[in-house]
């Protein structure tokens, strides 16, 4: 479904993805792994078009994304919920979601709007909030809920976990299993290597900017060198 | 200490000049509070919509309120070619740059001015530019009163259109969260010539209200332009609300300044609310801290 050859992508003259080659198929959750810096949120700007790379091309269900062009990326179905959510505060819970729809999805939005308020009821509970006044979890399932609304075909989720405590963590992961059992795609990135191999089919690991390590969540899992440096066994 | 026959008049002056204060205020506030740069061109471009009101009356002899037709339109599109044309090319980005580039835009747009007009000052004359209203025993001139209910009008239209309407939201997700709008879709740049084009579509409105009342003259905009900055920053930077009742406010001080230490003096408390505000309440009337 997608195809990422040889991205070569970085800030100024600090090159930080080094030459990433990954693909990934449809229906799956697949995991993209890596420490703090290693280049993962670089590469889901290169991915939603936030950031142009400098080399190499994105390829998602056969067509050729445009470099640097986020509506393009959007409308091919690509979309990214990014690190740090950046739902609009200053908007309340509705009018973020309404505005999630406000381009792909546009003509279905009171009907997704009612999807995701069935999946997230809590978000159904503070529609009239200022999604600034609202706790961090229920900021990232806005984030999500947003997302959503865009009729994704690759959902991206960067750090969901961040900032999340223990016990919102364990449901957050659950309730991107449940996205993914209704049919939907996703790239799930995360430094919480444990929790998103219990989740994911497949997955990535990435380290200064190249992908070093690939496999199914159970190979990953077994893998010594991963369990050396993330799982601390 | 006056009595009401004398007070009354005052305040009811002060409430409709500060209406219309508080018009250009709006299109300053609603331009600082999603680009985030100061308009400094803000006056210079209300004299250029007070001209084309002149203009339209003096050689097709249309009534300023006609003009509603017209000149905002006309505002709206040079507000949108401004900023996606010459204030975000010139700009690079930076506010320093940004701010020199729309002051630099008010000098030209005055000098122009003064080259093709000349420095006279011009009025309209119309039918009703002196009747009077009679509101609860003061006499008001009638223009002030439509100006009155044109800015009460215009501020609920832009409010109802900021909240209501997609581009609103957009308008105001773009203004906190560029980020999180470009991964919706929203085309950024656009939003931000948006928003400029209606800032200075509202003074077309405003020079349309003002002119049957007041005059135009290359720096007319002057006293405009400081007076709708303090109401800016007195209402909180960004703020449509905090802009209108900033402006009666000021229109109000102003006029029972000039009642009581004459016409001259009289807007030394504007200048005197300016900093006390600054003073005490930093983020004006309905701002917040960041």
């Amino acid at each position: 479904m997608l195809e990422v050859e040889n991205l070569r992508a970085g800030y100024g003259r600090v090159e930080v993805l080094r030459g990433v080659s990954l693909g990934l198929g449809q229906g799956q959750i697949v995991a993209l792994l890596g420490a703090n810096g290693v280049g993962k949120t670089t590469f889901n700007g290169v991915l939603s078009g936030l950031l142009e790379p400098w080399e190499g091309c994105v390829t998602f269900e056969g067509r050729a994304l445009p470099p640097g062009d986020t509506r393009a990326a959007l409308d091919a179905g690509l979309v990214l919920v990014p690190e740090g959510r950046h739902i609009f505060p200053n908007l309340t819970v509705r009018e973020n979601l309404w505005l999630g729809g406000y381009r792909r999805g546009r003509a279905h939005r009171p009907r997704n709007l009612e999807q995701v308020l069935a999946f997230f009821p809590r978000l159904a509970e503070r529609l009239a909030q200022n999604a600034g006044t609202m706790s961090g979890g229920e900021q990232q399932m806005l984030a999500i809920g947003r997302g959503l609304m865009a009729e994704p075909r690759l959902l991206i989720l960067d750090e969901p976990s961040l900032g999340l405590s223990p016990l919102l963590v364990e449901e957050m992961f659950a309730l991107i299993a449940r996205l993914n059992t209704s049919g939907l795609t996703v790239l799930l990135v995360e430094q919480n290597v444990r929790l998103t191999l219990e989740v994911a089919h497949r997955g990535f690991v990435m380290e200064n900017g190249a992908i070093t390590t690939s496999g199914t969540a159970e190979e990953l899992l077994a893998d010594p060198d991963l369990q050396r440096s993330y799982l601390g066994v | 200490m006056p009595d009401m026959t004398i007070l009354w008049p005052a305040i009811l002056n002060g409430v409709t000049t500060g209406a219309l204060y508080a018009l250009i205020a709006l299109g300053l506030t609603l331009i600082y509070g999603v680009l985030h740069i100061i308009n400094f061109a803000h006056g210079a471009l209300l004299m250029v919509g007070l001209y084309a009101v002149y203009f339209l009356w003096r050689f097709l002899g249309l009534d300023p309120y006609v003009s509603l037709l017209i000149v905002p339109p006309l505002m709206f599109a040079l507000g949108y070619g401004l900023q996606r044309g010459l204030i975000t090319r010139a700009g690079h980005g930076r506010d320093e740059n940004i701010l020199l580039v729309t002051l630099g835009l008010s000098i030209i747009l005055e000098n122009l001015a003064l080259m093709a007009f000349s420095s006279d000052t011009q009025t309209v004359d119309t039918a009703y530019g002196f009747s009077t209203l009679d509101v609860l025993g003061a006499f008001v001139p009638v223009p002030k009163v439509v100006a009155f209910g044109g800015a009460v009008a215009t501020a609920l239209a832009l409010w109802a259109f900021m909240a209501r309407t997609d581009l609103g939201r957009a308008i105001r997700a773009v203004a906190k969260e560029k980020k999180g709008a470009q991964l919706v879709g929203i085309d950024v740049n656009h939003v931000y010539a948006m928003s400029f084009g209606i800032g200075i579509g509202v003074l077309g409105i405003a020079a349309c209200l003002l002119m049957p009342s007041y005059y135009v003259n290359p720096s007319v905009g002057h006293g405009f332009v400081l007076i709708a900055f303090t109401i800016v920053v007195l209402g909180g930077m960004g703020s449509f609300v905090g802009a209108l009742i900033g402006g009666v406010i000021i229109g109000v001080v102003e006029a029972l300044g000039g009642l009581f230490l004459g016409a001259s003096l009289g807007q030394i408390g504007i200048f005197a609310i300016f900093i006390l505000i600054l003073l005490f309440r930093p983020q004006g009337l309905l701002g917040r801290l960041q």
